[in-house]
């Protein structure tokens, strides 16, 4: 599992532009020999037929966030905009990777008093002398990702694109785990697109699959650091979280009771989630057609959207359990 | 010309029903047919020499602007507003407005400039400080011809230097124009051209549209941010007045299609025609809700710039306009000759 891991987070896959990640995870199913199916806004779907029962929807999104060129100046530095959440204070000396492998380090202009930086004050300098050297290598909308090495101390693994590749692994090795398996339930494995900009693969993947049920896999935030930023009691270590309710969605009671269930019936160790901020596929999910009941199972992560996201491997090994167990269930 | 009468019309989102009668005159006396939906957005089906095959490419503009709505009326007959979309607030002072569908003449005023203090002379003046001013003597007389709720459209004349137009609802009437422009054309394919409401306060019209025509491609074609003034940095100018059509990596809604964008920067290419990139990746267009109807659809943006938007007076260059209705007529060509894969 570790190499996987290390394969899809060092994998280049910003919001729009998930060719690369999409690819390195059809080379994991490949290897599964399952088949699988892409939609038109990229989506990558594996369907596990069964002879009757509920459909299910597994979702865990493969973009990461990222930033999109949009302007090269006379000097060769790249002005970019964000794809989804990059936190502007962080950035200054970061580097980024563009698709090609071209690497940038990332500057920043004089900040004038007590202002906080955004964006705008940050370019790319990606060694070019002027503009016509620069525009030799990128042009304006290609998209650069976090440029980091996958590190690992005990239990704890770090790397950039974490959320949600993590999520992908536990789709992946949940598929490889069921193996053979004649499922009490059908389900369809969506690695999705453009969750980072708002949750939108997902919900073009949920109204072409119908549904019955929901369930996102992604990370969610802790509170288990110094003086974290907000409240939550959700820990590194303890277990995967069952998503009560986030920003985007209120999971459906039913949903929530069956992961809990089945996770006390096995012995998998479990922390319930209310995240204030944030919203994951299951807020797109469920209110696709005529709404679909969803719930969503969350590998607890430290250091979201930077280049040092944080997971315990125990964490990822009963999310793993626990998705593996809610789909042999005969109870949905 | 066709931009500056459009331009004139009172359209505020949730109101176009007198664009939507001007462009669909027009479309039916090019002999298309039409239908409207229950938001109001008008659908066109432009058929090709070659027929039969199902369309897979829809083009739209929406039809709205931002504006005002009477939200009270004062006992002294003064009328209170809500906004309706993203207007340029302070610069709403002693503007003209027409309020209704009888085009009520009103002015937006506030205190005298004589009497503010000091302090409130360094203040922008905002929605609280302001008010209607149609003339009436007391809440009664107002309320002869206005009502709570009514719309109210700056009331501007589009005027024209040179290359130069200038004029209220630009965004997105020159869009609008551009399709008709397109709709006059003779084509080997068939395509579906909408006219979309409600954009203005959230992209509503578009989604129903794209839900209902369920295409494969789309393009949206906007009037977007010329920020090209003296307080701008380069990287932060958006797009330049003169500078060719703007196309759109990303915006706050939507990430363009990779492949329909490179199409459309290689029709651009190869017919030799001046464009720029939307420097500035925020805000919303039709596109995002278009992309994420249904199962999906690859969805671009093409815009004129256009400086000052969403104020009572707009600015844009005609060779902006025509270039990008050349590019829209050669990337539906090229549709149909190469297709496109997604």
């Amino acid at each position: 599992m570790r190499g996987l891991i290390e394969r899809l987070c060092t994998s280049y896959g910003p919001a729009g532009r998930e060719e690369q990640v999409r690819a390195a995870i059809i080379t994991e199913i490949v290897k599964l020999n399952e088949s699988y199916t892409v939609d038109t806004l990229g989506n990558l779907v594996v369907h596990k037929s069964a002879a009757a029962g509920k459909k299910i929807l597994v979702a865990a999104h493969m973009d990461e966030i990222g930033l999109m060129v949009t302007y090269i100046e006379e000097n060769g530095f790249l002005r970019f905009t964000n794809l989804g959440g990059i936190p502007p204070g962080i950035l200054w000396g970061l580097r980024v990777v563009f698709a090609d492998g071209l690497v940038g380090v990332i500057g920043q202009e004089k900040i004038e008093g007590t202002r906080k930086p955004d964006l705008k004050q940050h370019y790319i300098d990606i060694g070019a002398a002027d503009r016509e050297e620069a525009q030799a290598r990128v042009k304006i909308g290609d998209s650069a990702v976090y440029f980091a090495p996958v590190y690992q101390a005990g239990k704890r693994l770090s790397a950039k694109s974490l959320d949600n590749r993590i999520g992908c692994v536990v789709l992946l090795e949940t598929l490889k785990r069921l193996g053979g398996l004649t499922l009490p339930v059908e389900v369809y494995f969506a690695f999705t697109v453009q969750e980072e900009v708002g949750l939108r693969g997902a919900r073009t993947a949920a109204y072409r699959l119908k549904p019955d049920y929901g369930l996102a896999v992604d990370v969610t935030r802790v509170g288990d650091t110094p003086e974290p930023d907000f409240k939550t009691g959700v820990a590194l270590g303890k277990g995967p979280a069952i998503k009560i309710m986030d920003s985007a969605v209120i999971c459906h009671p039913g949903v929530t009771r069956l992961m809990q269930d089945v996770a006390e019936k096995k012995g998998i160790p479990f922390q319930p989630e209310v995240l204030e901020r944030g919203g994951t596929d299951a807020g797109a999910i469920h209110l696709t057609r005529e709404g679909v009941p969803s719930g969503a199972l969350s590998i607890p992560c430290r250091y979201i959207h930077t280049p040092a996201e944080m997971v315990d491997l125990d964490d990822v090994e009963n999310s793993i359990a626990l998705l593996t167990e809610l789909l042999k269930s005969t109870d949905w | 010309m066709l931009i500056k009468e459009l331009s004139v019309i009172p359209g505020v989102s949730g109101d176009e029903t007198r664009v939507r009668n001007y462009i669909r005159e027009k479309v039916t006396a090019l002999g298309l047919p039409s239908h409207t939906d229950s938001l109001g957005n008008l659908y066109v089906s432009k058929e090709g020499r070659r027929r039969g095959a199902p369309p897979e490419l829809m083009l739209t503009a929406h039809m709205d602007e931002v504006g005002l709505m009477v939200s009270s009326i004062e006992k002294s007959g003064h009328l209170r507003f809500y906004k309706v979309g993203g207007v340029y607030e302070e610069a709403l002072i002693s503007k003209p407005v027409k309020i209704g569908t009888a085009d009520i003449l009103g002015v937006i005023g506030a205190k005298a400039i004589h009497l503010q203090k000091k302090e409130e002379r360094k203040k922008a003046l905002t929605i609280e400080n302001l008010y209607i001013d149609i003339g009436a003597k007391d809440k009664e007389d107002a309320e002869k011809v206005v009502k709570v709720g009514d719309y109210v459209s700056f009331y501007s004349e589009a005027s024209r230097y040179e290359d130069i137009i200038r004029g209220k609802a630009f965004d997105n009437r020159a869009g609008c124009a551009a399709l008709l422009e397109i709709l006059k054309r003779d084509y080997p394919c068939s395509f579906t051209v909408v006219f979309t409401v409600q954009e203005e306060v959230g992209i509503r019209g578009a989604r129903v549209a794209a839900y209902r025509v369920n295409p494969r491609l789309a393009l949206v074609i906007e009037t977007t941010i010329a920020a090209d003034t003296p307080e701008i940095k380069e990287h932060e100018l958006s797009t330049s007045l003169g500078g060719g059509p703007a196309f759109t990596v990303k915006d706050d809604s939507v990430i363009v299609h990779p492949h329909l964008l490179d199409r459309l920067v290689q029709v651009a290419g190869e017919q030799k025609r001046p464009y720029q990139f939307r420097r500035f990746g925020g805000s919303f267009t039709d596109a995002g809700a278009i992309a994420t109807a249904g199962g999906g659809v690859a969805a671009a943006v093409i815009s004129t710039p256009c400086r000052y938007i969403h104020s009572p007076l707009s600015m844009l260059n005609l060779k902006d306009w025509h270039h990008l209705v050349e590019i829209v007529d050669g990337f539906i060509r090229s549709i149909d000759e190469k297709g496109l894969e997604i």
